[in-house]
């Protein structure tokens, strides 16, 4: 005979598996995924490179913006991406929010007078232009998408929800792995790598990440491009990995909130449920005794 | 029921209450002395795990309709404006959303284990006819809601899904632009869906009444499939499967809570992040996972009118469960060949929703059609002739038995008490 009844053991045992997965998925993607580029994909008729997974801070239960990178990330959006791209939904202060690049409100505030945002009308019925208030969102270069595809001939996705508006193949069985070890930055990853996947110098419209290879951003990054004032690489990669990263918190900015809140839940519901767990056996064990103890 | 003990009130708010409307004697004789089979084991748990979910969605949606917009142009703006500025409403929203798919995880347990066990069998036919009635709203339900964000696989999944009436000859296309409201899927679409969508919950909640009185007439079913005859059979509703429901919704919160804080954008679509375009059709019009067996079915006949029949009667089929069963035995554990039956079965409606996530191409498209047939040979042909052929195993002589072994005066050397769960 064993020391635990059965049912006990295997409560213990889906206890456990929940940890393993918790540690699993917090232990992050550290032997995973190098910056290097892409592995090529069995893709069948496509022969469309599949994404590598990349190390972002934000992945696992534990995960966390890197507010330096937000800020870069930030930087290459207002330098590189904000000529064609909108971001709609993102506002000033959000720029000042708790789990976002974690400006501060007077940096968020001086940020926001940078652009000019149209008003109006006022009292003499005219439209107007003022400096942008932490209440404004991020303006676009174009007045409407007419106009944006009459310049680029396609028009430029907004940007707020891009990173989970994107995504890429996982193929069995690994499509089944994704939930267990929260895998959750398709997105992030499949930007960083068409951001990189610039593989041909002489046709800029050519990206070995993108469906049919003919993408019609033309390469957006270049080595130098930006300038970054903390000292990281100015490179392609680096901006790359910066921009998605920033992209993965315009399109989720409440995810350090939600992965705390989901933590400080689960645990509650264990031990909940393991309490309650206590409570079922002691009621059945009565009924159990009554019959002669066969358990 | 026989032999509960009536309730009678002590407080005298309560004999005030009860002398007018017995509705307390009613709770006490449904929830508390109840008599259920003392053999019912998790499988039996998932009930009140829908119960619970229908609560709980009704509360999280009720919440975001105070929030969102059901306007074409603006639709998708405000679930973004849910997701960013509403206090917890990303919480709200993640799980209502995924509470939907756990609604469909609990929903298709519960009707397998109703298959498994033969529950849709006299005196219970009533009580599985309510059930398929609660899964097509629960259908309706949540095809309905996916629509409602408005994003790209909302747009053309309604489009695909609606367009199918069209197949039906001579009155097709006015029956879509009646459903529509328009000729396209439009705003008019998106506003009746909202409307619907609000309604139909309520109705799940009523048939839900019904299913649950439709239940407390005959009683549970029970691993053996066997009625309870003595006292000794049964176990009070409460506490007895209070803590036991309860164990169980606990340990299923922290499924659900799984996805809703840590993946929660697993079941959905990134595409539905894109907003409705209708000029740009999505390479790969996908419905939500709970839905893919049926697509595949609908896809499997190279015809409309067929693919949609074939589609509707897929779902339909399920209702003539307990006329097309013609075995007298009810559960699976005394079927040795429809236990290996079942299990086809549920292999068959898996593949076929991995098929239907898949582009109808090459080596799928002759999945399909096999899964497909396979599907309803097991319906029409394999149930109907299993109940002929088969030789069931012997039944114990009461549930009592079934737990607790023979009495002792009955046992043999080689009589070893069976565990439901072990037997099972």
């Amino acid at each position: 005979m064993s020391l635990f009844p059965r049912k006990m053991r295997v409560g213990a045992g889906v206890a456990l598996a929940l940890i393993a997965m918790l540690v699993l998925a917090a232990s992050g993607t550290k032997g995973l995924a190098s910056d290097d580029a892409a592995t090529n994909a069995p893709a069948g008729s496509h022969d469309v490179k599949t994404p590598k997974r990349q190390a972002w801070s934000f992945y696992g239960p534990f995960g966390k913006f890197d507010q330096a990178q937000l800020q870069r990330g930030l930087q290459v959006f207002r330098e590189v991406c904000a000529t064609c791209h909108s971001l709609k939904s993102i506002a000033f202060r959000d720029l000042a929010a708790p789990g976002g690049p974690d400006f501060s409100e007077a940096q968020a505030k001086a940020l926001a007078a940078d652009y000019k945002i149209k008003d109006g009308p006022n009292d003499a019925g005219d439209m107007f232009e003022r400096p942008g208030r932490l209440s404004d969102y991020f303006p676009w270069n174009f007045p409407n998408a007419q106009a944006a595809r009459a310049a680029f001939g396609a028009l430029p996705p907004d940007l707020s929800v891009i990173a989970k508006a994107r995504t890429y193949h996982r193929g069995f069985p690994l499509f089944l792995v994704d939930p267990i070890i929260q895998y959750q930055e398709h997105g992030a990853d499949y930007i960083y790598a068409l951001l990189t996947g610039y593989a041909r110098s002489e046709d800029p419209n050519w990206n070995e990440y993108f469906p049919g290879h003919k993408i019609a951003m033309p390469n957006p990054l270049s080595d130098g491009a930006v300038d970054y004032a903390d000292g990281s690489p100015k490179t392609v990669r680096q901006y790359a990995k910066d921009v998605s990263a920033f992209l993965m918190w315009t399109a989720e900015p409440k995810l350090e909130e939600r992965k705390a809140i989901g933590f400080r839940v689960l645990v509650f519901l264990c031990v909940f449920a393991g309490l309650l767990y206590f409570v079922k056996r002691k009621i059945w064990a009565r009924v159990h005794d009554d019959a002669g103890g066969t358990h | 029921m026989s032999g509960h003990p009536t309730y009678v009130p002590t407080h005298p708010a309560a004999q005030w209450l009860e002398r007018r409307l017995p509705i307390l004697g009613l709770l006490h004789s449904s929830f508390v002395v109840f008599p259920n089979p003392r053999n019912l084991n998790y499988w039996w748990t998932f009930g009140g795990i829908l119960s619970f979910m229908l609560a709980a969605q009704i509360a999280t949606g009720v919440v975001l309709v105070m929030h969102y917009t059901p306007q074409a142009s603006l639709a998708f703006a405000s679930v973004e404006h849910i997701m960013r500025d509403v206090n917890y409403g990303w919480l709200f929203r993640y799980a209502h959303a995924n509470g939907a798919s756990m609604f469909f995880v609990a929903l298709y347990i519960h009707m397998f284990r109703g298959m498994y066990y033969g529950s849709y069998k006299e005196p219970r036919e009533v009580l599985w006819l309510l059930g398929i009635l609660i899964y097509l709203l629960t259908i309706a339900t949540a095809f309905m809601g996916y629509v409602l964000p408005w994003g790209q696989m909302s747009f053309w999944g309604a489009t695909v899904i609606t367009s199918l009436f069209s197949a039906v000859p001579f009155v097709g296309d006015s029956i879509t632009t009646w459903l529509w409201g328009g000729y396209a899927v439009d705003n008019a679409t998106l506003n009746r869906f909202f409307s619907l969508h609000y309604l139909l919950p309520f109705m799940i909640a009523g048939v839900v009444v019904l299913h649950i009185w439709a239940l407390h007439v005959p009683g549970s079913n029970n691993p053996t499939g066997l009625e309870p005859k003595t006292a000794k059979d049964t176990l009070p509703f409460h506490p007895y499967f209070t803590v036991k429901d309860g164990f169980a919704l606990a340990c299923f919160l922290i499924f659900f809570s799984w996805f809703i804080f840590y993946v929660p954008n697993y079941l959905n679509h990134a595409d539905n992040y894109i907003e409705a375009n209708p000029l740009q059709t999505p390479a790969h019009i996908v419905p939500e996972w709970y839905y893919l067996p049926f697509y595949a079915i609908l896809r499997s006949i190279p015809s409309k009118l067929g693919g949609t029949i074939a589609m509707f009667a897929a779902v339909l089929i399920f209702a003539f469960l307990p006329w097309l069963d013609s075995s007298r035995i009810k559960s699976a554990v005394y079927r040795p060949l429809y236990k290996i039956a079942f299990w086809a079965f549920v292999v068959c409606a898996v593949l076929l929703g991995y098929v239907g996530a898949q582009p109808p191409e090459g080596v799928y498209v002759l999945a399909a059609r096999l899964l497909t047939a396979y599907y309803f040979l097991h319906f029409l042909v394999i149930l109907p002739l299993l109940g002929i052929y088969e030789k069931p195993r012997p039944l114990p002589a009461s549930i009592a038995d079934s737990v607790l072994g023979p009495p002792k005066e009955a046992i043999h050397a080689d009589a070893n008490p069976a565990h439901p769960r072990k037997s099972g």
